[in-house]
């Protein structure tokens, strides 16, 4: 899993919650902080950041849960690399 | 029947700001208070607007559309809000429908509608808003049941723009765990327009109340994803419409302001044309200011559509608070610097002055926008 993509997720959700201390495996629904908006937000950043599209049955809770549940997704929708 | 799109297929065609200027004082303007006391906006523009390309040019070529980009969207839709705000008005709720269904579709779906969306064949409503629940879309009651590996949609919609002529709507309501997005056919069983007269502003924007009685719908009719990420698809489509709504704010005002900007150039109050007097030369300049600065704060939230950048979304909630309340404020002053002229109907700017006060309601009332853009000013430190 890309360690890369990681960091620059919670990158992107500390930005938007620096009130809050969040780790990458921390559940961001648990806490509180997801609302359509930002889910919104999330989904566009992970597209426009990792050239990804996200097709709509990728589209699950448990795939946005956390920074790392993130990256894992981002991983399986980028063309292999060599 | 031979249709206008058919017989003249480029030559009244929308690309960019400069031609809709051109269709807009060429088919609009001049009719626009007609539509307004008539209540409606007759086929034969539909008709020409369809010819043009206007309905939702955005669309990706390969599916037919012109690819137009959100910037140039924008001021299409600016150029057309200055013209009409209920044309606009159409638009929009055609725009929020076919986006969403080209960006959540599946496969089917996008096959099934977006080509003819994109041409206008099918014209699309959007329905959030009921009796009951407006700004807090999760109050809405509507809701569907699963059965026999479909759907059973029960509710009742109310003031959707274009409800009287549209094809197609995007109905929001319950699922068993959320809230889903549905495509309904207009002519599906159960579903009963009932038209919506004499509003107050977007007079001619064909307004309805519709209610769906035992729809019985296909498994095909839930567009997007269920579950969590489907209030996404209300948020995405949202803000589409709230984008077009802040430019049809600036289209009011820069309308207000041109309308002004003339008669202030003819009216004589003792002696002195209106435009020598300061205190009109003040509205003039707010005018003036404000339409550039609007015009701006829509660019940019274009701009960062085009660029798929999240911020957009906050960028469009702005754009729509600045330009919309500028819209009621100015198309106030207008009707001000007319005087009793202002009030009748052989000037524009008591059009203008209802349907920006709408401006202030739909796509997110000023409260929400107040609401929302406060609850990130943290964002702002830089
Ligand atoms: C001309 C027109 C066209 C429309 N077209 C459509 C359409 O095509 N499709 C559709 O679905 N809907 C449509 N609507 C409905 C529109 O989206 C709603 O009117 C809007 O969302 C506001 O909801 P409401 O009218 O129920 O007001 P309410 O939600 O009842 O709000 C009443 C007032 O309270 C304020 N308020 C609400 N919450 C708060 C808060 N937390 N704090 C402070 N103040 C608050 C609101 O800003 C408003 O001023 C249209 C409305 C109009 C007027």
């Amino acid at each position: 899993m890309s360690g890369n993509a990681k960091d620059q997720i919670l990158d992107f959700v500390r930005a938007r919650y620096p009130q809050a201390e969040i780790d990458e495996t921390q559940d961001i629904f648990a806490l509180g902080f997801v609302n359509s908006l930002f889910a919104m937000e999330l989904v566009m950043f992970i597209e426009k950041t990792f050239e990804v599209t996200i097709p709509n049955d990728e589209l699950k809770i448990d795939n946005f849960r956390s920074a790392t549940s993130m990256a894992e997704l981002v991983d399986r929708l980028s063309p292999a690399r060599v | 029947m031979t249709t206008l799109a058919e017989t003249a297929p480029d030559v009244l065609r929308v690309t960019d700001r400069k031609s809709a200027r051109a269709f807009v004082d060429t088919h609009i303007v001049p009719y626009a208070d007609a539509y307004d006391r008539r209540g409606r906006v007759p086929e034969e523009l539909l008709e020409r607007m369809t010819a043009a390309g206007l309905w939702a040019p955005f669309l990706p070529r390969d599916t037919g559309g012109g690819g137009m980009d959100l910037v140039t969207l924008g001021e299409v839709h600016e150029e057309v809000g200055r013209g009409c705000s209920s044309v606009r008005s159409l638009l929009t709720v055609h725009t929020m429908v076919s986006w969403a269904v080209q960006r959540w579709g599946s496969p089917a779906q996008r096959e099934q509608w977006v080509p003819a969306l994109g041409r206008g064949d099918v014209l699309a409503a959007f329905c959030l808003s009921e009796p009951g629940a407006g700004s807090d879309a999760s109050g809405i009651a509507s809701n569907v049941v699963e059965k026999n590996g479909g759907w059973v949609l029960n509710g009742v919609k109310k003031w959707i723009t274009n409800g009287q002529r549209a094809d197609l709507f995007l109905v929001f309501a319950r699922t068993a765990t959320s809230i889903g997005a549905f495509l309904v056919p207009r002519d599906s069983p159960g579903v009963e327009v009932t038209p919506i007269e004499d509003m107050l502003g977007t007079r001619a924007s064909m307004i309805a109340e519709i209610s769906f009685r035992d729809v019985a719908l296909g498994p095909d009719a839930l567009l997007g994803p269920s579950g969590f990420t489907a209030g996404m698809v209300l948020t995405g489509t949202l803000d589409l419409g709230r984008y077009s709504v802040a430019t049809g704010s600036v289209g009011i005002v820069q309308a207000a302001l041109e309308a002004c900007a003339a008669y202030a150039s003819r009216r004589t109050v003792g002696g002195s044309l209106l435009k020598d007097l300061p205190l009109i030369q003040a509205k003039l300049s707010d005018m003036v200011t404000d339409a550039r600065a609007a015009r701006l704060l829509v660019a940019e939230a274009g701009r960062l559509k085009d660029a798929g950048e999240a911020s957009t979304i906050m960028a469009t909630w702005v754009a729509k608070y600045f330009a919309s309340t500028a819209a009621a404020r100015h198309a106030s002053e207008a009707v001000q610097i007319h005087g009793a002229n202002g009030c009748g109907h052989d000037y524009p700017v008591a059009r203008l002055y209802r349907d920006a006060k709408v401006m202030e309601i739909i796509e997110g009332s000023n409260e929400i926008q107040r609401i929302t853009i406060a609850s990130q000013a943290e964002r702002e430190i830089i």
